[in-house]
C-alpha cells in the first residue's frame, strides 16, 4: 500500500508540469495588455511601455516560461500585478473564507443527502423515495444563480431575515457571521445534496438486492446492521468518489454563489483575476487548484483501498 | 419415534409484481422430522426457492407476501412470529446455504469478522470467543491454516472454499434445521460431493434436519429420506427417497425420472425430455397446472385442481388418475 502511494505521489509531478505549461500558454493567449490593465484607461503609451518592461512581460514567452518554472521550484508563485502582492498571500488570505462555507456546505451536503439516499432506497418505491427523489432531481437541475438570486429575493428583500451580502465580522458577533453564511452556504449545498441523495440511492439499491445481504438477513443479523454497517461499506466507492470531487472542486470557490453573495473568497479572486489579465495570479490560482485536485483524488484512492481490499492500484492481487 | 420439526400446511405466497399475481408457492404441504433430510426437487420457477424464503420470512420487500397456510417450527407458528423472535429464529434455529457461495459473503469483510459477527450477534460470548468458535467450526470443515482464512477476504478463496465457510457459519449456529438451497449446484463436480459429504457429516453431529433444494435426482437419491416434488408452485408428490425411486406415482415425476440420463443410456442419441413448458404462474389455480404437458390428461384435468391425497401411508400425490379407486401404470412418458 505505501508502495502505491509512494507511486502515485510520484506521477503527480508529471501532471502538474502539463497543467503548468498549459495554463502559461493560455494565459498569454488572452488579448490585452496587463501593463495597461493595470495602469488604466488614462495611462500614458511610455508609462505603459516601461511597466511591461518592468514586469518582463517584453521578453521572450521561453525565457519568461522558464523563469516562471524556476521560481515555482523554489516555491515562489509569483507576484499577482493587480494587487502588488505575492499570489501565494492571496490565495492564503481567501483560501479560509472559499473553505467556510465549502466545507460547511459539503458536511450539510453529507449529513442530508446519504440518509436520504439511504432511506430512499430501503423504502424504494414508497412516498418517502418519490418525494426526495423529485426534489433532488430539481436540486441537481435547478441553476444556481437562479436559486442564488430567489434565495435573496425571499429571505433578504421580502422577508428581511438575512443579509444579503458580504461576510459577517466576528467582532459584531458570532450571529453576525452565522447569518450571513445561511444563503451562500444553502446555495452552495443544494446541489452536493441532492447528488448525494441521487448517488447514494443508487448504489445502495445495486447492493441490497445482492445476494450476500439475502444470506446476512437469512443470518439473522439486525435490519441495522445489515443496511448500515454492510450494505453502506459495500456502497460507499461511488459516494466517496462523488465527495473527492466535491472537495476538490469546492477549493476554487464557488464562482457564481461567491459573485452573487459578494463573498470575498477564492471564485471572485479568479475571476477577478482574468478580468484584470493577471498572468501571475491566474496561473497561480490554476495551479493550486490542480494541486488541490490530485492530492485530494490520491486521498480518495487510499480512502478505496481501505474500503474495497479488492482494489489494489499496484496490478497485483485482486480476482 | 421420529419427532416433527417442521410443519408446512397449504403455504401460499404470491408475488404482487406490476403484470399481476404470481402465484409462486400455491398450496405446499409437507413435514420435516427432527435429524431427517427432505429434498425437494423440480424445475426452474417451480417454487422450491419461494417455499425456502417463506419459511425464514425472507421475501422479496413490497412484492412478496404469505398468503395463507402456516409454518409450524418446533411447536412454534413462524407466521405470528414478531421482529425481535424473527431475527433469533433465523440466527439460532436455522441456517441457510445458498446457491452461490462466491456471492453469499460480503466481499468487503474478512471472513473471520463476518463469522464472529454472526455469533455474536445471537450467542452471549465475547468478542474473542465467537473467534475461537469460528476458527474451531472452520476446522472442522476441514479448512486448511483456519487460523490464516480468518483474515481473508472472500475474493481470496475458492467457491468450494467460500461453500465450506458459508457450511462452518452454520455449523457455528448449532441449528436445528438447515435449508440447503442448491448447495452445489455452482461448485464443480469434484467439489459437490465434498460439500455434500460434509453436509451429512455436521447432520450426523449436531443432529441438524436438512431441507436441500436441488435440480440433481442423483444428490436427491444420495441424500434425502423423504422427497418432496413440486411444479408450478404446488406440491405435487411427495413420499420418502426409496419409495418415490421405486414406486413414483405422479406422471410429472415419472417425466422427471425418465429425462435422468443413465450410464445405460450411452446408445442413445437424445436424452429424453418432458415436452412442452411450465405454465405462466399468474394464471394457474384452476386446472391442474400440468395437463397440457401430461400423456394421460382427461377432461376432468382441465377443469379442477388435483387434491393432494396420501394415497398410500406416508406417500401423497395430487393427480386425478391417481386415486383411491383409480391407479395409472407407469408407462414411458412420450406416450
Amino acid at each position: 500500500m505505501l508502495k502505491t502511494i509512494l507511486n502515485r505521489l510520484l506521477q503527480i509531478i508529471p501532471t502538474i508540469l502539463v497543467v503548468v505549461s498549459i495554463t502559461f500558454v493560455i494565459t498569454r493567449m488572452i488579448p490585452g495588455n496587463p501593463a495597461a490593465t493595470v495602469l488604466g484607461p488614462q495611462a500614458s503609451v511610455e508609462d505603459v511601455e516601461k511597466l511591461t518592461e518592468e514586469l518582463g512581460l517584453n521578453d521572450s514567452l521561453w525565457d519568461q516560461y522558464i523563469r516562471y518554472l524556476g521560481n515555482l521550484f523554489k516555491g515562489d508563485f509569483g507576484t499577482s500585478y493587480s494587487y502588488n502582492m505575492p499570489v501565494m498571500n492571496l490565495i492564503f488570505s481567501r483560501l479560509p473564507n472559499t473553505l467556510i462555507i465549502a466545507f460547511t456546505s459539503i458536511v450539510l451536503a453529507v449529513l442530508i443527502g446519504i440518509p436520504i439516499g439511504i432511506v430512499s432506497a430501503v423504502k424504494q418505491y414508497t412516498a418517502f423515495d418519490y418525494i426526495s427523489m423529485v426534489l433532488a432531481l430539481i436540486g441537481v437541475s435547478m441553476p444556481i444563480f437562479w436559486l442564488g438570486l430567489m434565495l435573496v429575493l425571499l429571505f433578504s428583500v421580502n422577508l428581511g431575515w438575512l443579509p444579503s451580502l458580504g461576510m459577517g465580522s466576528i467582532e459584531i458577533g458570532l450571529w453576525d457571521v452565522i447569518s450571513h453564511m445561511v444563503l451562500p452556504v444553502g446555495c452552495l449545498a443544494t446541489i452536493p445534496t441532492a447528488t448525494f441523495a441521487r448517488i447514494t440511492r443508487s448504489s445502495m439499491l445495486e447492493v441490497i438486492n445482492a445476494e450476500y445481504i439475502k444470506s446476512l438477513r437469512a443470518g439473522g443479523l439486525k435490519e441495522r446492521s445489515v443496511i448500515y454497517r454492510h450494505a453502506l461499506k459495500n456502497a460507499l466507492p461511488p459516494i466517496v468518489t462523488v465527495l473527492g470531487m466535491q472537495l476538490a472542486s469546492s477549493f476554487t470557490g464557488a464562482i457564481l454563489t461567491e459573485t452573487i453573495f459578494s463573498w470575498p473568497g477564492m471564485g471572485t479572486l479568479i475571476v477577478g483575476a482574468i478580468e484584470n489579465r493577471d498572468y501571475m495570479l491566474i496561473q497561480g490560482t490554476v495551479l493550486f487548484t490542480a494541486l488541490a485536485f490530485v492530492f485530494i483524488n490520491l486521498i480518495v484512492d487510499i480512502v478505496y483501498m481501505m474500503i474495497n481490499p479488492k482494489v489494489n492500484y499496484s496490478g497485483k492481487g485482486g480476482a | 419415534m421420529t419427532e416433527t420439526l417442521l410443519q408446512v400446511n397449504n403455504l401460499k405466497t404470491y408475488l404482487h409484481l406490476a403484470g399481476g399475481v404470481v402465484k409462486a408457492v400455491d398450496g405446499v404441504s409437507f413435514n420435516i422430522e427432527k435429524g431427517k433430510t427432505m429434498g425437494v426437487v423440480g424445475e426452474s420457477g417451480s417454487g422450491k426457492s419461494m417455499t425456502a424464503s417463506s419459511i425464514i420470512r425472507l421475501l422479496p420487500p413490497n412484492t412478496g407476501k404469505i398468503e395463507s397456510g402456516n409454518i409450524i417450527f418446533d411447536g412454534r407458528d413462524v407466521l405470528s412470529f414478531t421482529k425481535k423472535e424473527l431475527l433469533n429464529f433465523r440466527g439460532k434455529d436455522i441456517a441457510v446455504i445458498f446457491q452461490d457461495p462466491m456471492s453469499s459473503l460480503d466481499p468487503v469483510f474478512k471472513v473471520g469478522d463476518q463469522m464472529s459477527e454472526m455469533i455474536c450477534a445471537h450467542q452471549n460470548v465475547s468478542a474473542e470467543e465467537a473467534r475461537k468458535i469460528a476458527v474451531d467450526s472452520l476446522r472442522k470443515v476441514g479448512i486448511p491454516n483456519p487460523e490464516n482464512r480468518m483474515n481473508s477476504y472472500p475474493y481470496e478463496l475458492s467457491g468450494g472454499m467460500c461453500q465450506r465457510v458459508i457450511i462452518a457459519m452454520a455449523i457455528c449456529k448449532n441449528p436445528k434445521l438447515v435449508i440447503a438451497d442448491e448447495p452445489t449446484t455452482a461448485l464443480d463436480v469434484t467439489v459437490q460431493s465434498q460439500v455434500l459429504k460434509l453436509l451429512k457429516k455436521m447432520q450426523k453431529d449436531l443432529n441438524t434436519a436438512i431441507l436441500l433444494i436441488t435440480h440433481n435426482l442423483g444428490v436427491v437419491w444420495e441424500m434425502c429420506d423423504t422427497v418432496m416434488v413440486m411444479y408450478a408452485g404446488k406440491t405435487i408428490e411427495y413420499a420418502s427417497a426409496g419409495e418415490l425411486y421405486s414406486e413414483p406415482m405422479h406422471p410429472y415425476t415419472w417425466g422427471l425420472l425418465d429425462s435422468m440420463p443413465k450410464l445405460s443410456d450411452y446408445m442413445k442419441t437424445k436424452l429424453t425430455t418432458i415436452p412442452g413448458s411450465p405454465p405462466d404462474l399468474r394464471l394457474t389455480g384452476k386446472c391442474c397446472n400440468f395437463y397440457n404437458r401430461c400423456p394421460y390428461v382427461q377432461l376432468i384435468c382441465t377443469k379442477e385442481v388435483p387434491q393432494l391425497m396420501e394415497i398410500q401411508k406416508g406417500h401423497f400425490v395430487a393427480c386425478h388418475r391417481q386415486t383411491f379407486a383409480e391407479r395409472l401404470e407407469r408407462g414411458g412418458s412420450n406416450q
